[in-house]
């Protein structure tokens, strides 16, 4: 026979240790998704226990299960809808009285739970000793010591969970003695059982216990279940306000009060000993220091530097070792595709390089992930990030954000250089959900690493002058725009999301494992590529489209087909009558191209005398003909080709590069960007400078790479600011400002566009994050640049004006009272 | 006198919550409940929000929402 497969959930609540159980439980095999419709993180895994396979669910930490909280909902729903054999409810042994406050609730929804007792071994540093069997019977549930941390129990545990899941004899389930409030719940309940369609799905007693709560679920459940809905749910009302007039007090406040006063007898009874000791003796002592008024804000901007420092600037330098290997992919998709033509490219090549170049451009941004993703999970382990909240949040307070948003907004460059990303990825944790939603929708106009290489252009040629003081200008001025933006939105469009109070545990600080702390970095890494990869390649085959096609006409055509023709011509006229000239006509020109071509890539990779050899052996085999000529050195016959080959080459080049110029200009992007200068005058932006910003929304990277295309190199080796500069020789340092400001206020790229869209569960908001930028943007290059040329300002002065003005704007919304 | 009111190194035990809803819930979850006795541990750098010390575990919170706490001092 067959046997069903057992699901097991646990449960517990934060700093538990509860992780650390599931860890130990499914081993590697585990996986991580969202809860259908919800943000809130789901972990499955699974083991085998006797042959038999055991689905394990890891549900949010939660001290309680209302329906106040989005985690404690989660959690709640999973127990009653999805019926699972067994609840493994992990609890912190050295705290067991307020554990016990959520154990109660476990077992009022009369689903088998086995009560770990985790976390022994501190509570046995800490001198507490705890009667497991008088605690078992007090429970009528099983209860297992472990310390999983170090292994012990979980033979026990494993074994306990096999025998309670199996078992199909039913006990008495436990109940809270209520005391005065009995009588009104045995009223209820019998109201509420006497409806047989609810009391055979959910515990009866169980939902009369909820009802004079007055909790939302409970009657949502109740309107959704019961027959006769109204006449019940006024009849609790009236028993509710009976129990309050009779006994002075809210009837949730009863229940909640008494679970703690049955907790309080309880593990009186099942403690033999336990000395009063500070249990965060060590904890207490370190917090001395790091919440201390003035070392804590030092340590604080320490620990932010530190996290920069080795993921950004760190995690940078590493990817000159991974960025090799991305080239690697990147030349042996060139060399499988086919090859160019003169100044002819086949689509599918075009296509794919661009495809290849996009996911790279991604790719390459990895090891600053993991890096990132590593130290986050530290910060989470060690407990740190609940200091970092308490330090800060009066502050964030201020513009309507949390303390908890802090370390999103340091991820997403609070100065220069972060990721977005990641950033709105942890914005996760953050209970409070207008502060979650400000704080997501913000962090895009921070500014990421992507939007520096624009940055560093024009402050190369518009403030080479005052190029720290521009780099601070414009690394320093984002927060200041975001802080009043995060108000603004607190107060304006996410003035009904709901707010949570911030009272928060402070957890005693932990040493966090290598194993945990790599295993969260690379799942999360994982996440990332798994999410963003098909969405991009989506996007850049767009992109593509947009700015390849309608492509020349058929009259430029003609005319490029007679420039190639003229350029041969001149190079046959010029090798006439040379012994290698029958080695390089009709088919073979274009094969000597590509044969150079890869030859000088190769080259230039190479390291070494050695490789170089390597290299010259390899193509001399390959074509010794064509090596000649890549190699005249004595040969004059071979150097005269080789001179006129060179001038072709270059011919071709500067055919292919006027080419894809006219191919953007008249690509539908081409089109898009010219009909935009209308709106896009007043900011000084120009077709060009439209086209660019238009490409940059795959990813940032490529406005600098767009402009390069754009302003044409008129000599070899010619640097794109030069050739900026005299591409629009009207260009002045405000329209430089103008446009750095425009980026900070960029859009979010496709990757964060599709967090944003998973961090908040609706696809409006991402819209929103797009638009609202956009045309603050617009509006703040505008201010600017009109603004500047009307009060005749200089580059420098403009910014002045514009740092003091966001300032202003921040301490004066500052001030503006929160609802 | 309201939980707001203490000064860090304060001791002093609840007499009623006059919280509801979500901060009274919240509360309550945390460990909260008449009876029970507190030791307030410090304040943040910027004064906001407060540190709480409850029967062994440490909890932080605005004093905005300590007012909501009627205790006795010890």
């Amino acid at each position: 026979m067959k046997r069903k497969k057992a699901l097991v959930a646990l449960a517990g609540q934060p700093n538990s240790g509860k992780s650390t159980v599931f860890n130990a439980l499914t081993g590697a095999s585990q996986h991580v998704a969202n809860y259908p419709g919800v943000t809130v993180e789901k972990m499955t895994g699974s083991y085998r226990h006797d042959g038999a396979k055991v689905e394990v669910v890891d549900l949010p930490g939660t001290y309680s299960l209302t329906s106040y909280s989005l985690e404690e909902r989660v959690s709640r729903d999973f127990l009653l809808h999805e019926k699972p054999s067994l609840v493994v409810n992990v609890a912190d042994a050295s705290n067991l009285k307020r554990n016990l406050y959520l154990t109660f609730q476990l077992l009022e929804l009369e689903i088998p739970v086995v009560v770990d007792l985790n976390m022994m071994d501190v509570a046995e540093r800490r001198d507490i000793e705890i009667d497991t069997k008088e605690l078992s019977r007090q429970l009528g549930a099983a209860v297992v010591p472990t310390a999983i941390k170090t292994g012990r129990g979980k033979k026990k545990l494993l074994e306990s969970i096999h025998v309670a899941s199996r078992s199909k004899q039913v006990c008495e389930p436990f109940r809270i003695d209520y005391g005065s409030m009995e009588s009104f719940l045995s009223e209820v309940e019998e109201r509420v059982s006497a409806e047989t369609a609810i009391a055979a799905s959910y515990p009866s007693r169980w939902l009369a216990v909820k009802l004079m709560e007055g909790d939302s679920e409970a009657r949502r459940l109740a309107r959704k279940h019961l027959l006769g809905p109204d006449e019940i749910l006024a009849f609790v009302e009236e028993k509710r306000k009976e129990f309050e007039s009779k006994h002075a007090e809210k009837p949730e406040k009863h229940i909640a009060f008494r679970r703690y006063q049955v907790a309080d007898t309880i593990s009186k009874s099942a403690l033999k000993r336990q000395t009063v000791v500070s249990s965060q003796f060590l904890s207490d002592k370190a917090d001395r220091f790091i919440c201390n008024r003035f070392l804590g804000p030092v340590i604080l901007v320490g620990v932010i530097y530190l996290l920069y420092y080795l993921s950004i600037v760190q995690g940078y330098n590493l990817t000159n070792y991974t960025w090799p290997l991305l080239a690697k992919l990147r030349s042996l998709t060139e060399s499988i595709l086919p090859n160019p033509g003169f100044i002819e490219e086949p689509v599918i090549r075009a296509l794919t390089l661009w495809f290849v170049d996009s996911i790279n451009a991604l790719l390459n941004y990895v090891p600053i992930f993991f890096i990132l993703f590593g130290l986050i999970a530290i910060l989470e382990d060690s407990g740190y990030m609940p200091r970092m909240a308490f330090i800060l949040d009066r502050l964030f307070q201020r513009f309507g954000l949390h303390g908890q948003s802090t370390l999103p907004m340091v991820l997403g460059g609070i100065y220069v250089g972060g990721c977005a990303v990641p950033a709105v990825m942890s914005c996760k944790g953050i209970p409070d959900e207008k502060a979650r939603m400000a704080t997501i929708l913000t962090i895009p106009m921070l500014n990421c690493l992507a939007k520096v290489p624009l940055y560093v252009l024009l402050i190369n040629i518009y403030f080479a002058q005052h190029k720290g003081l521009a780099m601070f200008f414009i690394s320093t001025v984002t927060l200041l725009m975001v802080l009043p933006m995060a108000k603004i939105l607190t107060h304006t469009v996410l003035k009904d999301k709901e707010s949570a109070p911030f009272i928060m545990e402070m957890p005693p600080y932990h040493v966090p494992t290598i194993r945990g702390v790599l295993g969260r970095a690379v799942q999360r890494v994982w996440l990332f590529i798994r999410k963003i990869i098909t969405i991009v390649a989506a996007i850049a085959i767009i992109l593509f489209v947009l700015l390849l096609f309608p492509g020349l006409s058929d009259e430029r055509k003609v005319y490029y087909s007679t420039q190639k023709d003229h350029a041969t011509a001149k190079f046959y006229k010029k090798v006439e009558g040379n012994p290698y000239a029958e080695h390089v006509q009709g088919k073979n020109l274009m094969a000597l191209v590509i044969y150079w071509d890869k030859y000088k890539k190769a080259k230039m990779t190479a390291k070494g005398k050695e490789a170089a050899r390597a290299i010259n052996k390899k193509f001399k085999e390959e074509n010794p003909v064509f090596f000649k000529i890549v190699q005249p050195k004595k040969d004059k016959d071979a150097k005269k080709v080789t001179r006129a080959f060179k001038k072709v080459f270059s011919a071709r080049k500067k055919l292919l590069r006027e080419i894809k110029k006219e191919k953007i200009d008249n690509s539908f992007l081409g089109r898009l960007g010219q009909a935009m200068v209308p709106f896009t005058q007043w900011a000084g932006f120009n077709w060009r400078v439209n086209v660019s910003l238009l490409a940059s929304f795959a990813a940032k990277e490529s406005s600098v790479a767009t402009l390069g295309a754009l302003y044409q190199q008129e000599e070899e080796g010619e640097s794109l600011e030069k050739r900026m500069e005299k591409g629009e020789e009207g260009f002045t340092p405000l329209h430089g400002l103008a446009l750095m400001l425009f980026m900070a206020l960029y859009p979010p790229c496709v990757a964060t566009s599709i967090m944003i869209k998973v961090q908040t569960g609706q696809i409006r908001w991402l819209i929103f994050s797009m638009i609202v930028p956009t045309v603050l943007g617009i509006f703040v290059a505008t201010l600017v640049f009109s603004g500047g040329n009307l009060l005749g300002l200089s580059g420098l002065q403009a910014m002045f004006a514009f740092y003091g003005l966001a300032l202003a704007t921040t301490i004066g919304t500052g001030f503006v009272k929160n609802r | 006198m309201t939980l707001d009111r203490m000064k860090p190194g304060a001791e002093c035990c609840v007499n009623k919550l006059t919280a509801e809803d979500r901060l009274g819930q919240r509360l309550m979850d945390l460990g909260v409940y008449p009876g029970l006795r507190l030791k307030v541990v410090r304040n943040a750098p910027l004064e906001d929000p407060m540190e709480l010390e409850l029967e062994g575990y440490y909890v932080s919170i605005r004093h905005e929402e300590a007012r909501f706490v009627e205790v006795e001092q010890q």
